[in-house]
């Protein structure tokens, strides 16, 4: 696997912030992605390449249900999200459309924004600045959903059967 | 061991005669809403990502065009044509413009007992007549169009026992602020406010609503109550009646409890930008504003727009402030014209608004700019949640906006004489 560049935020970062209400009606999410970010870093969307991290404390994805925040993420390539704890709507909506939402309590206070890491997921572990830390396992049946490419993906092969 | 009214309501829609916090269970939904902020989303992943496209009962959805109304540029207009279309094509009951999803759910849908997913994190507002109603996204909508199932983690239960009687002047709207305040924006994480004693019984489902629609502020999957005969009485009037009546056993498990006496809690505002941001409104007393908003799911109804009304009336709104009055419904629209309260709010100088979710949710009507203040009856006061990301938002109840409108600062409703 690559090493991502991290991009790090605060705790209780809500999704407005992460994609803002007057963007949630544009047609598509391709037409929203440039916007991701953009009351924490206007030029959040030119910097973060595919294969990128974002990190954050507390309760993030906290707020609006809306499934365009995890979707802009993913649309941008951003590899996964490793928060100290999620909010749940977006907890759910990350895995529900494929996106990695990782719990972990010691790499956010001891990482920033520019440093590398790598995500392992079959072993549950992030390694960032020569450290490995341990991340807190998913439930099966969400993993499960996860490793199937997201929920539609997963009912498709339901209702393929 | 016995369960909470939430564990009940899983186990029914699971078909299972108990279930514990932790237990994943594949539950029937009831009933699914989903509106304008997320929909043109859902129809497009149906018509382009499903192998076998159907809906396994349309009578079950409800779609409701209430952010962006009327819509305001070419691209909001086609993204709402998409969800009407659909809508029409799939015979699914279809709302514009009558008001608040949330407001027409609990008016025309909601019934006690039901399991209802809302593609809108305020869905948790239908526990108010002991419905259990959660936020999710367009995907997890989208599975449970066609399947008319999801699974559902069973959250564990929070206590809130609420004694004594809330004080003249002080509403709903602070305790809910106050209750927030002091668990804090992720407090109730995954798990279920229940709002229950001998407090709760005092409140009306207006009040109800008020406190379970910001469930989600602290975390929450639902706020809930008990339904009593006022929750029975205001489905009754709505043409309703519970699907079941289930009250939490009194060995239920609590993961925590909290008791808050309601007659010593006093007017609060959450200062910017966090909800649970909390302060008593003396502390904020004079901070100037430029636009005050009287409306939401949260505090749009017609007891709060009579509030709003008995402070206005014979004074002005203040020079250079905006004063957005925004009634949550149709039916609450009317009601307020019959009450004589739109031409109070008319001849004070206020600009009264089409039932929608107006500034609350920072897109179309009253946006803010640069450096902008709002005092607000809205659910949230997050960075740039009302316009720019320099702007500032303040939350507080119907009187306190009322109040600081007629001022242009942040006042209480005791300022005016």
């Amino acid at each position: 696997m690559d090493k991502g560049t991290i991009f790090k935020f605060h705790n209780d970062l809500d999704t407005d912030q992460i994609i803002a209400s007057q963007y949630l009606l544009l047609p598509n999410l391709e037409e929203m992605k440039a916007h991701t970010f953009e009351s924490q870093d206007p030029d959040f969307a030119k910097k973060v390449k595919p294969g990128d991290y974002v990190v954050a404390g507390e309760n993030f994805g906290c707020g609006s249900s809306r499934e365009q925040a995890p979707g802009v993420l993913k649309a941008l390539g951003v590899k996964a999200v490793v928060a100290k704890s999620f909010a749940r709507i977006f907890f759910r909506n990350a895995i529900n459309i494929g996106l990695p939402a990782i719990v972990c309590k010691d790499l956010p206070d001891e990482v920033q924004t520019g440093d590398t890491m790598e995500l392992h997921m079959s072993e549950g572990t992030v390694e960032a600045n020569g450290k490995t830390y341990t991340c807190t396992k998913l439930p099966e049946y969400m993993q499960l959903i996860l490793n199937q490419g997201g929920l539609i993906a997963s009912l498709n092969k339901e209702e393929d059967k | 061991m016995g369960m909470t009214i939430a564990e009940k309501i899983i186990a029914a829609a699971a078909g299972v005669e108990s279930v514990r916090p932790g237990d994943i269970h594949t539950v029937n939904l009831d009933r699914m809403m989903s509106n304008d902020g997320t929909t043109h989303l859902t129809v497009d992943m149906y018509n382009n990502q499903l192998n076998h496209p159907h809906i396994a009962d349309p009578k079950k959805l409800v779609f409701i065009v209430d952010h962006n109304v009327p819509s305001d540029n070419p691209k909001t207009a086609a993204s709402q044509k998409k969800m009407r279309d659909f809508a029409r094509e799939n015979g699914i009951d279809f709302w514009e413009g009558k008001g608040v999803c949330h407001q027409i759910m609990m008016e025309n849908y909601v019934c006690s007992g039901e399991l209802i997913f809302g593609a809108d994190s305020h869905t948790c507002s239908y526990g108010a007549v002991g419905a259990f109603g959660t936020g999710v996204g367009c995907t997890d909508f989208l599975y449970g169009m066609v399947t008319g199932t999801s699974w559902v983690l069973v959250p564990e239960t929070v206590k809130f026992n609420l004694v004594g009687k809330l004080p003249e002047g002080v509403y709903a709207r602070d305790l809910i602020l106050e209750i927030i305040g002091t668990v804090g924006a992720n407090g109730c994480n995954y798990q279920v406010m229940e709002f229950t004693g001998e407090g709760a019984k005092t409140l009306s489902i207006s009040d109800r609503i008020a406190l379970c629609n910001m469930a989600v502020e602290a975390g929450a999957k639902t706020g809930i109550f008990e339904p009593d005969e006022k929750a029975i009485a205001y489905l009754e009037e709505h043409g309703r009646k519970p699907k079941a009546i289930y009250h939490s056993d009194p060995d239920a498990v609590y993961a925590r409890e909290y008791t808050f006496d309601l007659s010593k809690v006093r007017p609060v505002v959450a200062k910017p930008d966090f909800v649970d941001n909390l302060c008593p409104a003396e502390e904020v007393r004079g901070i100037k504003i430029d636009e005050a908003f009287l409306g939401s799911c949260n505090n749009g109804r017609i007891e709060d727009l009579r509030v709003g009304a008995s402070i206005i009336k014979g004074h002005k709104v203040a020079d250079r402030v905006r004063f957005l009055v925004v009634p949550a419904s149709l039916e609450i629209y009317k009601q307020a014209l019959k009450e004589g309260l739109i031409d109070i709010f008319m001849d004070a100088g206020a600009i009264v608004m089409n039932p929608n979710c107006s500034v609350c949710w920072g897109s179309c009507q009253g946006v803010i700019g640069e450096n902008e203040v709002l005092i607000s009856t809205g659910t949230r006061n997050f960075k740039g949640r009302a316009g720019h990301p320099s702007s500032k938002v303040y939350l507080g109840s119907a009187a306190t906006v009322t109040a600081s409108a007629i001022v242009g600062k942040i006042a209480l409703a005791e300022d005016i004489q």
